[in-house]
């Protein structure tokens, strides 16, 4: 017997007699005898939970992971502290066992940690809104370039080169072959965009600026200057961030930036070779009627209590249908509170100190790394957490040495840019120690 | 009582969380930044200490029902039973604590799920490939339309448009809409299946797809499908199956039997991943031969060495998120499928029907049941005669929570007005059954007796029935401080 069905054979006499049908197979009449199958699916045997257990534990082995290893990688995917509160109280099955809060009154506790995720966010971004989480940073910044071309009918996207190579893929898909809008590449000058080409392509057709800020190669964009130059035109400023970063850095908010996203990913969420991570997105007030997805929204009852509800949903596929902002449906909401719950726990001094961390560790790592003959850096510029490295020899060679001595070593820049074939990106958080990163070095002196 | 904001509990010198001292050399701030780049001024983030957030988000989660704790009958979200021991085996380190760009060599358990996982979905749909990419239902079906615009670009046909049955989910329109189609809504007939006379109009060489839902939102079984697949093929279309109700065909009907040519699954619906107060879901896709070299990249391939990336895909769309897919939902799915196996899976599918016809048996004598037929995994009763005592749907949903039961999904499908869509699932017992039937049955009297019980609802609750016009219209979408004078 099945342990997650209750219906006993007694029970189910009873609810067919109730029914008035013989039989189960009775219930699916309405199917065509010739569409069911007449035999059983092939699919290998049930499992005990005993073996499930195993089997997939046997599994889990064949995979190396970060309690093993020591990393350094980075590139959209950070091993950043988590505190065990995170996981206790999401796995509170009151939350991740509840849907969408479609009926407010009994959904107040998500849709309050949602609410206080919106304005967590708010507030470390500086931005006036954020919706209630899309799937991840990619998308996000997809979803950003689309109301920006809602917004001015602009047929042109201008992307720096300097953002995630993934995240200008999806862009691709999503504003180029679905949307049919140009996107054009603005090149770098020593690991920042260049303004002068930025300014050469710009034009009135300009539908949005996109850029990443610290970019993808861990350097502070000249964020203001990119300002100016965008809203020169009637085109959108779109930025993604990290958000750690915003324990230190400027908020986009701050150099007028009409749209931020991010990856909320290393806001206490989980590595998972990849997902379910967070995707941020924040905009200006003007925007609010045409952002995609839930939103939170402050309200009462009879009584005048306090309470929280779904609101301007009028934007929403449910209700709009065609005419809907965005397709968006379900969210990344359980992540969201993660990451509510993180920013919570860390408060004010907790999240500074994170990204203070961030910042002295990884120049340190750094500085001991470009003192390695050989090791120099790829681009002299201010940097947050990450780093580009030209080595002397090629980076798997690297990488290999490193991994066999317990390290999971830098991103290999050459895999998406070809002119940075020897040069690998190191990413240092607040939980490597000195005592790693000094072990990190003395093994690439002994790299030649 | 109601919980105050996080930021109300704040107290200077709090902390929630312990770091360590830095323990490398340190350089001024100034020196490793320009100071024109350095945040001036607070974070405004809550001080408050570890006990407080836990007792905060510990009180917030008890004025939330769950399926752990409610009877759950939302109907087209199947919110089944989530098993513990598959949250156990997604936390295992061995998943959780990879990097996405570890080398494919050393994370070939995951990929060997990501691989099993397409071989089972296709076992189950009759679909010759699947992408685990998808991060939703919803961006399983933007990922699908993008793959069939670039399959009829490729063949130089110019079709403009998707046709969506009126009982369709609104993510179909939606999706259909920000891929740069043209919808064209097609009638459902009296017995709540596709018009296939209005069908047969609005078909042409114009039309890339039809998008369907089966069972539909209704809970009906399209009997007509092969006319259906017959009308759209004829005429080069493809057939889009939207997987929200697959809950009632598993071991029953392989989609590709019906004539679908493409689809989309929910892991957090059919296999019982939880929904996380409203995600993260997956949203696989699975496709026929000709429409498998569109794909998202990368796919996961196996050769002699091991499972591996396929980044190298010349016709596929290209990326469509960030890394691989939501691969800890993935995994519990997988889990889900394991356990079942062949013999448990069909049985879900069984009981799910049983125990929405067994409701629905029981509720048509108090209820209006527009579509008066055996329904599939769901079934939507219309509260039309109520409103004479000038009850709406909404309050009865709001009564049904003072009983403990969270409501059924309201006023959709759109065909039906004053719509209750009630999907019980195979995971609740018949005693649960019946006592959301006796539930229904009190709520009938009071709406004879004394409406306004309704119309005041809920009473039992942390909070009253809240004002969603007022949420609406004032707009208070984040904390702020009150200002000195306020």
């Amino acid at each position: 017997m099945n342990p997650y069905i209750p219906n006993t054979e007694e029970d189910q006499e009873e609810m067919l007699k109730e029914i008035g049908a013989k039989s189960i197979e009775d219930l699916f009449a309405s199917i065509p005898q010739n569409l069911r199958l007449k035999t059983d699916l092939n699919l290998p045997s049930s499992l005990s939970e005993m073996e499930l257990v195993n089997e997939l534990k046997g599994l889990s082995r064949k995979n190396a992971h970060l309690d093993e290893y020591v990393s350094f990688l980075g590139a959209g995917s950070y091993d950043h502290f988590v505190p065990s509160l995170v996981d206790h109280l999401s796995s509170r099955p009151e939350f991740y066992t509840s849907y969408t809060p479609y009926q407010a009154e009994a959904s107040q506790g998500m849709l309050q940690a949602t609410y206080e995720y919106q304005s967590l966010i708010c507030k470390l971004f500086k931005m006036d809104v954020c919706n209630a989480s899309l799937y991840e940073g990619a998308t996000a910044l997809a979803e950003a370039a689309v109301l920006a071309h809602n917004v001015n009918h602009g047929s042109k996207v201008l992307v720096a080169k300097t953002v995630h190579p993934e995240y200008r893929q999806v862009l691709t898909t999503y504003i180029k072959k679905t949307l049919g809008l140009s996107m054009i590449e603005i090149d770098c000058e020593n690991g920042v965009t260049d303004l002068t080409k930025l300014e050469e392509k710009i034009d009135k057709d300009t539908s949005c600026v996109v850029i990443q800020n610290p970019n993808f190669f861990g350097c502070l964009e000249k964020v203001s200057e990119i300002e100016e130059i965008t809203h020169q035109t009637d085109s959108l400023y779109i930025v993604s961030v990290d958000p750690i970063s915003l324990g230190l850095l400027v908020p986009p908010g701050e150099y007028n930036v009409d749209i931020a996203v991010a990856e909320g990913q290393a806001l206490g969420c989980k590595l998972n070779f990849g997902g379910p991570y967070l995707g941020i997105f924040t905009a200006k007030k003007e925007f609010l009627r045409k952002i995609p997805g839930r939103i939170v929204g402050e309200t009462s009852d009879k009584k005048g209590r306090r309470g929280f509800a779904l609101t301007l949903q009028t934007r929403e596929q449910h209700i709009r249908r065609e005419k809907a902002t965005s397709n968006i449906c379900t969210n990344h909401a359980l992540n969201a509170l993660r990451a509510a719950i993180y920013l919570s726990t860390l408060g004010e001094e907790g999240l500074a100190k994170v990204a203070a961390l961030c910042l002295q560790k990884s120049h340190y790592a750094a500085k001991r790394i470009y003192q390695i003959p050989g090791f120099e850096p790829a681009f002299k510029r201010a940097f947050f957490k990450e780093f580009a490295v030209r080595c002397p020899v090629s980076p798997g060679k690297i990488n290999k040495l490193l991994w066999d001595n317990k390290i999971l070593g830098g991103f290999d820049l050459g895999r998406f840019y070809p002119e940075l074939k020897n040069s690998l990106l190191f990413s240092v958080t607040e939980k490597r120690t000195r005592e790693e990163i000094d072990k990190l070095t003395l093994l690439l002196e002994d790299i030649r | 009582m109601r919980e105050p904001l996080i930021f109300e509990k704040s107290r200077p010198e709090r902390k929630g969380c312990s770091l360590p001292e830095c323990d490398v050399d340190q350089e001024s701030l100034e020196k490793l930044i320009p100071k024109k780049y350095l945040r001036q001024g607070t974070l405004g983030l809550p001080h408050v200490s570890e006990p407080d957030v836990v007792r905060h988000f510990t009180r917030l989660s008890q004025q939330n029902m769950g399926v752990d704790t409610n009877f759950y009958p939302l109907g087209s979200c199947t919110m089944k039973y989530n098993p513990k021991v598959n949250e156990d085996i997604a936390n295992l380190p061995g998943f959780t604590r990879v990097h996405p760009y570890q080398a494919e060599a050393v994370v070939q358990g995951t990929l060997q799920i990501i691989y099993e996982m397409d071989k089972l979905l296709c076992e189950l749909s009759g679909m010759d490939r699947v992408s685990l990419q998808p991060a939703a239902g919803a961006h399983g079906e933007l990922t699908s339309l993008m793959m069939i615009k670039a399959y009829y670009e490729d063949k130089k046909e110019e079709r403009d448009t998707v046709l969506i049955p009126d009982s369709a989910h609104g993510t179909n329109p939606a999706s259909s809409h920000l891929c740069g189609f043209r919808t064209v809504v097609v009638k459902s007939n009296k017995d709540g299946g596709i018009d296939l006379e209005d069908l047969k109009g609005k078909m042409s060489e114009r039309v890339a797809a039809l998008m369907l839902t089966i069972p539909n939102t209704l809970g009906l079984f399209e009997r007509n499908i092969l006319e259906v697949s017959r009308i759209i093929h004829d005429r080069g279309g493809f057939l889009y199956l939207d997987g929200a109700n697959l809950n009632a065909l598993l071991g029953i009907v392989k989609p590709s039997d019906l004539g679908i040519d493409i689809m989309h699954f929910n892991l957090h619906k059919t296999f019982s991943t939880p929904h996380g107060g409203g995600g993260p879901g997956s949203g696989p896709l699975g496709v026929k031969e000709k429409l498998a070299a569109y794909l998202p990249v990368p796919t996961v391939e196996k050769d002699k060495k091991g499972y591996y990336f396929d980044h190298d895909r010349a016709r596929s769309i290209g990326k469509v998120r960030s890394f691989y897919g939501n691969i800890e939902v993935i995994i519990k799915a997988y889990c889900y499928l394991r356990f079942l196996g062949r013999e448990g899976l069909k049985k879900v599918s069984q009981n799910a029907v049983l125990n929405a016809n067994y409701l629905m048996s029981k509720l048509k004598r108090y209820f209006y049941l527009p579509y008066d037929q055996p329904c599939m995994h769901e079934f939507v009763l219309s509260a039309e005669d109520q409103k004479m005592k000038d009850v709406r749907t909404l309050d009865i949903a709001k009564r049904l929570l003072d009983f403990g039961f969270h409501p059924p999904t309201i006023y959709f499908p759109l065909i039906v007005k004053e719509a209750l869509m009630i999907e019980p699932t195979e995971t609740e017992s018949k005693e649960t059954l019946d006592e959301f039937v006796s539930s229904m049955i009190q709520i009938k009297k009071e709406i004879e007796e004394d409406p306004s019980l309704l119309k005041e609802a809920p009473h039992n609750l942390s909070i009253g029935r809240l004002d969603e016009v007022k949420a609406a219209k004032e707009l208070k979408l984040r904390w702020e401080e009150k200002k000195s004078g306020d």
